[in-house]
């Protein structure tokens, strides 16, 4: 095979992983007059059935925001975390506002905006308790989810005398914590969050960072007119506060200053 | 075939499951004897009908009987801290084995001690052995010896049921066992490995406690 019949045939697989025409997404929507919108329906604060029915959380006010920013509708689908990304390629939504992380592999598939809300994984802990470094994790005891990427993670770095207690689910691994049976708990800010929800006055504060992953708007690739906007309304909405304002609402937490 | 099976992630971690094992056996050792001891109490004092103490143990006998191990478990374990009763995983799990065996183990020596022909009790009475000697020969030694198979199968069923205190973090067997598996992914090789331990630890269990039936129990009559 020559050099030319190899880039043709590499062109013609190009164009049918594309398959849906995407001649210019953001005038697309401006003249349907409606954006199209994956959301979470089961990962609060992210996104979740209020008990109204109707969808509720961080990734649907944002939504809203892009819309109203656009001045069109919001139409809402709501999808899990295995059908988000198909649901974008087959163009049946025009972004993914899902909590989405960003790695590699995705963005071999799809472009993503700049960032929207903060996703880190942490040692959480009562305000007084006084941890600033690994080292300080000696004599204690933190509740994790067993098997959770932040169990992957704190097992890695944990200092000897550290002792970690592994719970079957979040909810166990809360109670432990908020029933004082341990000193720490590693999670993720969501968790945190959905404390702060329940139970207010025992808010566990961040007392170290495990891993960061904060979450992007997903675009299809090669739509830089839409990719554009999009992060120039991030980028304003950043500027007046309105992000900070759903980081309060729905993290309980403001928004991290590197964002 | 889809699945390739491998074994050797699993028997990396052997050293685990074998700690694991050795933990479920000791809980289920000292639970037992302890267990066991409240269940002799209690249904002394439920046959013969000691008041209040008898009211009190059937009480305590339909509260643990008709409510699930695992509640009982996070009862003592997520619940009581909010009483100022903050006990450690295996504490917490030790404790609820002894009231649940306990519970269980009244109920099966009551019938024992029932089963004993009130003429027995005469005839000790005639032979002038003590209120002591009486208890011990013509009482609790052929009433255990009637409900041995029965009391074996409940201690048995206690030690696979330790299984569910992994669920506060008390490194037994199952501990171990679903903590290998969220490292490897591996549940078939994972799971396989441990059932063919708790088979292995729960015929020698039965094996044990028949041996200490025949050599104390009932080698007595």
């Amino acid at each position: 095979m020559t050099k030319a019949h190899r880039s043709l045939l590499g062109l013609l697989f190009a164009s049918l992983s594309l398959s849906p025409a995407f001649a210019d997404g953001l005038s697309d929507i401006t003249e349907r007059g409606v954006l199209k919108v994956a959301v979470p329906q089961d990962f609060p604060p992210f996104g979740s059935v209020g008990p109204d029915l109707k969808p509720r959380g961080l990734d649907i006010d944002t939504a809203q925001l892009l819309a109203d920013k656009l001045a069109v509708k919001l139409e809402l689908t709501p999808v899990n975390s295995t059908n988000r990304i198909p649901f974008l390629t087959t163009g049946k939504v025009d972004l993914v506002i899902s909590s989405l992380g960003k790695n590699p592999e995705r963005e071999q598939v799809i472009d993503f905006s700049s960032a929207y809300a903060p996703f880190y994984l942490g040692v959480f802990g009562p305000q007084d308790a006084t941890v600033a470094a690994l080292d300080d994790l000696v004599g204690k005891t933190i509740s994790v989810t067993r098997g959770a990427v932040e169990d992957i993670e704190l097992s890695k770095v944990a200092p000897k005398g550290a002792t970690l207690k592994r719970f079957e689910d979040n909810n166990s691994t809360i109670a432990a914590y908020l029933s004082g049976q341990v000193d720490l708990i590693a999670s993720g800010n969501v968790v945190m969050a959905a404390i702060a929800e329940r139970n207010p006055q025992r808010v566990p504060v961040m007392k170290l960072n495990l891993k960061n992953s904060p979450a992007y708007i997903g675009l299809n690739k090669q739509q830089p007119a839409l990719l554009g906007k999009v992060n120039e309304i991030l980028a304003s909405a950043k500027r007046d506060g309105s992000l900070e304002a759903l980081s309060q609402k729905w993290l309980k937490q403001p928004l991290p200053a590197d964002l | 075939m889809a699945y390739q099976f491998d074994f050797v992630p699993v028997l990396d971690n052997a050293d685990l499951l074998l700690q694991g094992a050795l933990f479920t056996l000791g809980l289920t050792a000292v639970g037992t004897l302890l267990g066991v001891g409240l269940g002799i109490v209690g249904a002394v004092l439920r046959a013969w009908r000691i008041r209040p103490f008898d009211r009190l143990f059937g009480l305590y006998v339909e509260l643990i009987r008709n409510t699930p191990f695992i509640v009982q478990l996070f009862f003592i374990f997520f619940g009581l801290p909010a009483l100022g009763v903050r006990l450690s995983e295996w504490e917490a799990a030790l404790l609820a084995m002894v009231i649940n065996l306990g519970a269980y183990s009244t109920e099966i020596i009551r019938a024992g001690i029932l089963a004993i022909p009130q003429g027995q009790l005469e005839a000790a009475a005639a032979l002038a052995l003590s209120r002591f000697e009486s208890f011990r020969y013509v009482v609790l030694r052929p009433a255990l010896a009637k409900v041995w198979p029965a009391l074996s199968s409940q201690i048995i069923i206690v030690m696979l049921g330790s299984a569910v205190c992994s669920q506060i973090a008390t490194e037994e067997l199952s501990f171990a066992a679903n903590f290998i598996q969220s490292r490897n992914f591996r549940a078939f090789e994972t799971y396989l490995v441990t059932t063919l331990l708790y088979l292995v630890m729960a015929i020698l269990i039965r094996q044990l406690l028949a041996w200490l039936g025949r050599r104390y129990v009932m080698g007595g009559r």
